[in-house]
């Protein structure tokens, strides 16, 4: 008999996605508010609380795509080409807020250059993740294995206002992460910015909720036919009561349940999109059992990753311990 | 003119891939050479392998920092530019690449913070054990990509199933013939091009008078380390091309200029190859030589280019002459190596001005060694993405127009001379700048704090 493991590299993969959102969110959400900071040594301060986790944050984009590719072959060969320009922007973005952590620490005149370039990259690489995104909801152009648009397709309102929403949900998850890595005027001002992206975020919220059935039947079908719509109902609920809660704890200034909050909230969005698209992997024409590689592939991946998934947990959790606490001054190796 | 999206995404591939595969070039040795400093500090206690170790930590971070961002761009190429390479070859690859992100990404990244940041925080056996960590996932990182790479050369443990490729044995996949050589060679090459980058930097504050107890020790390591790995890595090259003899004859017909199949091949040690009149010109060479390193039997018929089609057959020039710079290069080495030893016998190592600015020469030796070897591989693949299966030309993304992958070469190219030689500029600065005086590592905690006249050998070491 043969097991079907297309359930299980699902739920790997998007788990996998979803702690690089995380991860890497909250980071890239410090580069997006880096020019906020008043004055030098707050930037430092900012950019310390991430330097010794953000190559480790960013290695989840890495399995993320290397996983697709692994078990989902024919989805990887589909969508990484149709994003061709958000990807190499995006990646552009990354390779500038990358180098800024090691270039600005060298004591020089350049330091602004490299500020501009931690904040630009940042900014970039979240819009067009968030383009990304929109494309995936808005779905793509398929003949037989190969995609057959454009690479422009993604010049269309939906996905640039992806692009713009991801960039108050990182905010958030930046704001929140320095709520509870900083103190003083530095904290005050994160839990100000916390609440403005908070903000955003639920406007975008409402936004996509209200748009992508209208666009999309299916998806409207997902939500409303009935019963769906009695316990899909709690997605929506669960939502708001979360949002209320982070913003009563930015308001009550607690210094860790902000950063939960903004978690959750993350975590609901991305319950809903699995919602909407769940099985289609290419929406809306390939879906996950489609794409998948063969069973010897995914066995033999599956193996290792049981095995590996537990340790790089631990390791990393080790690294988080070492940094434990509010930043300092401290670290470095100078 | 028409713009030919498959030239263009080899051109950018090419582009993407030579800078990724310069810094790995470098940090898998210094990561190495970082384990050795540590671990001869913590069993010595002597503060002169610390302060080098901090020192090329520094240096460290900032080559890893672009390696890893230079890295990210790498699998995506896959999916943007060679969707059709992916499409095939995934439920084969796939898996490889995945595990070199599990395996070996994981463990770099997640321990590099802690080699970098962490020194005052954690007591110093736990800041080794970091340092091996890295170490150990530069290592296993070269383990799979280039277990992918071989497999592309000498595809193996596969079935062809509706034109994909389909896994039959993972391990033969994984050990395929030309795995074991390319996996030491590029290794060993690596190492070496640490080590004569090291050496460069080494000599450098020797000649000015400048940090001299920590460059004697770096220049004394340096020195019997290259004796002994250039003479195992031309073994190792030597070996290597017995097995592209016999994998990719084709390939090694290019590299050394042959023609014709015959015995009693001749060395050629110059000649500019014609693709179209299928031919050498201005050849020199010398008699039957060839046959002894290829064969070790002058009767022995080596396939020559012409027993290929002419549409199977890889550019000649670029794989003829990138072979000859990474063999001249080899014997360079051996050279500075030897010289180094000789010297360090008669005790004038460290006063020679000759051998030491010979020793700063040397710097671009490893790196450009890295990239004609690659060349002498990849360009000698060619026509192939897969070799003898699969055309480069069937493994572009169909979508991509002409215009669109010179869009994105302009702006790699763009992006990649300001970041890197900005790199290049600050790891300049601190190699100019040398080790540190002193070092600070973590205040021991109040009750393990020893009595005031001890504390001296804490904040020495
Ligand atoms: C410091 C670097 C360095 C040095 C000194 C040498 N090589 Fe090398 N060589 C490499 C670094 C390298 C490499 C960059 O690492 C390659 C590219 C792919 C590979 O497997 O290793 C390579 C490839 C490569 C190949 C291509 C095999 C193939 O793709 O089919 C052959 C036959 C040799 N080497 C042989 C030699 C010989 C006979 C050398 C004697 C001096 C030598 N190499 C010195
Ligand atoms: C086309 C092939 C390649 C791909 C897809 C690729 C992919 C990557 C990726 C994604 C990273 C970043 C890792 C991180 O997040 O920490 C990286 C870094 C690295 N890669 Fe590559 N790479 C390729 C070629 C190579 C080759 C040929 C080698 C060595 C044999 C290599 C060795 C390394 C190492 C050691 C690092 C760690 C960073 C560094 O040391 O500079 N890569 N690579
Ligand atoms: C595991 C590692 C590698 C993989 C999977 C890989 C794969 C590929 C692919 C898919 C292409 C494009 C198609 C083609 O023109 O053949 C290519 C071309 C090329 N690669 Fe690699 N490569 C790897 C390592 C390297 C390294 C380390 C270099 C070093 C510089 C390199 C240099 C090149 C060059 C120069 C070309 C262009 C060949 C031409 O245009 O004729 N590759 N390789």
């Amino acid at each position: 008999m043969q097991i079907d493991l297309v359930p299980v590299w699902t739920v790997i993969l998007g788990v996998g996605v979803f702690m690089y959102v995380l991860l890497d969110g909250f980071d890239l959400g410090v580069g997006i508010l880096a020019p906020l900071a008043p004055d030098d040594d707050s930037r430092t301060l900012m950019m310390n609380s991430v330097a010794p986790i953000w190559d480790g944050n960013e290695t989840w984009l890495v399995l993320g795509g290397m996983g697709l590719l692994a078990a989902f072959p024919l989805a990887f060969a589909i969508i990484i080409p149709a994003l061709y320009f958000p990807i190499l922007l995006m990646l552009l973005g990354l390779i500038f807020r990358g180098v800024a952590f090691e270039f600005r620490l060298k004591k020089t005149s350049h330091r602004h250059w490299w500020d501009a370039s931690f904040f630009g990259g940042s900014a970039v690489a979240t819009f067009f993740q968030g383009v990304v995104l929109g494309m995936y909801v808005e779905g793509f152009t398929v003949t037989g294995r190969v995609f057959s648009g454009t690479s422009f397709d993604w010049i269309q309102p939906f996905p640039l206002a992806t692009g713009v929403g991801l960039l108050f949900g990182y905010a958030l998850l930046g704001a929140t992460w320095l709520v509870m890595k900083t103190e003083g005027d530095l904290q005050r001002r994160a839990r100000r910015q916390a609440l403005v992206a908070l903000y955003g975020v639920l406007a975008f919220i409402a936004m996509v909720s209200l748009w992508t059935p209208i666009l999309h039947d299916r998806i409207r079908e997902r939500w409303f036919s009935v019963p769906n719509v009695f316990y899909l109902a709690l997605v929506p609920i669960v939502t708001a009561l979360i949002a209320l809660a982070t913003w009563r704890a930015l308001r009550r200034n607690a210094d860790y349940i902000p950063f939960i909050g903004a978690m959750a909230l993350f975590a609901m969005c991305y319950l809903g999109l699995g919602i909407s698209l769940f099985p289609y992997v290419v929406p809306y024409a390939v879906t996950l059992w489609d794409a998948a590689a063969t069973p010897s592939t995914q066995a033999f991946l599956l193996i290792g990753t049981l095995f590996l998934l537990p340790i790089i947990l631990m390791y990393i959790g080790w690294s988080y311990y070492v940094f434990r606490g509010k930043v300092t001054h401290d670290v470095g190796y100078h | 003119m028409s713009l030919d999206p498959v030239l263009l995404s080899r051109a950018q591939f090419a582009f993407v891939i030579a800078f990724h595969i310069l810094l790995p070039a470098f940090t898998v040795g210094l990561a190495s050479f970082i384990v050795l400093l540590e671990g001869l500090h913590l069993a010595t206690r002597d503060a002169v392998y610390l302060r080098l170790s901090v020192f090329w930590t520094r240096i460290f971070a900032v080559s890893f920092g672009m390696g890893v961002v230079s890295g990210i761009v790498m699998p995506f190429q896959f999916g943007t530019n060679w969707s059709r390479y992916t499409d095939a070859t995934g439920n084969v690859l796939g898996p490889l690449f995945a595990y070199e992100g599990l395996v070996a990404f994981f463990l770099e990244s997640g321990f590099l913070g802690i080699l970098l940041f962490g020194r005052k925080r954690i007591p110093a056996w736990a800041h080794f054990f970091s340092a091996v960590m890295v170490a150990l996932g530069t290592l296993f990182s070269s383990f799979w990509i280039l277990a992918a790479n071989s497999w592309m050369q000498t595809p193996a443990g596969y079935q062809m199933i509706d034109g994909r490729f389909v896994p039959a044995s993972w391990l033969d996949v994984i050990f395929n013939p030309s795995f074991p050589f390319r996996l030491v060679h590029t290794v060993t090459g690596f190492y070496l091009t640490t080590a004569f980058a090291v050496l460069c930097v080494t000599a450098w504050h020797l000649k000015r008078g400048q940090h001299v107890q920590e460059a004697q020790r770096a220049l004394r390591m340096t020195v019997f380390f290259i004796a002994i790995f250039v003479p195992v890595q031309i073994v190792v090259g030597d070996l290597h091309g017995g097995n592209t003899l016999e994998h990719q004859p084709v390939k090694l017909a290019a590299m050394e200029g042959l023609w014709e199949s015959r015995s009693h091949v001749p060395m050629v040690l110059f000649a500019i190859p014609d693709q179209t009149a299928e031919t050498n010109h201005a050849e020199i060479a010398i008699p039957d030589v060839a046959s002894y390193y290829l064969t070790h039997d002058l009767d022995t018929v080596v396939k020559g280019l012409k027993s290929a089609p002419p549409d199977d057959r890889p550019p000649v020039a670029p794989v003829f002459f990138a072979f000859r710079i990474m063999v001249g290069l080899g014997i360079l080495m051996l050279i500075t190596a030897y010289w180094g030893l000789w010297l360090h016998f008669r005790r004038r190592l460290y006063d020679s001005r000759t051998y030491l600015n010979v020793c700063i020469a040397m710097l671009p030796a490893g790196f450009v060694a890295v990239l004609a070897g690659w060349t002498v591989t990849e360009v000698g693949r060619q026509p192939w993405v897969v070799y003898g299966l699969m055309r480069t030309r069937d493994a572009v993304s169909p979508s991509l127009t002409g215009a669109d992958v010179l869009t994105s070469i302009a702006l790699y190219v763009i992006v990649y001379l300001i970041v890197f030689g900005a790199g290049i500029f600050y790891m300049t600065r601190l190699a100019r700048a040398g080790p540190p005086e002193h070092v600070d590592l973590r205040e021991p905690k109040l009750d393990e704090r020893p009595a005031r006249p001890l504390s001296g050998a804490h904040a020495e070491g």
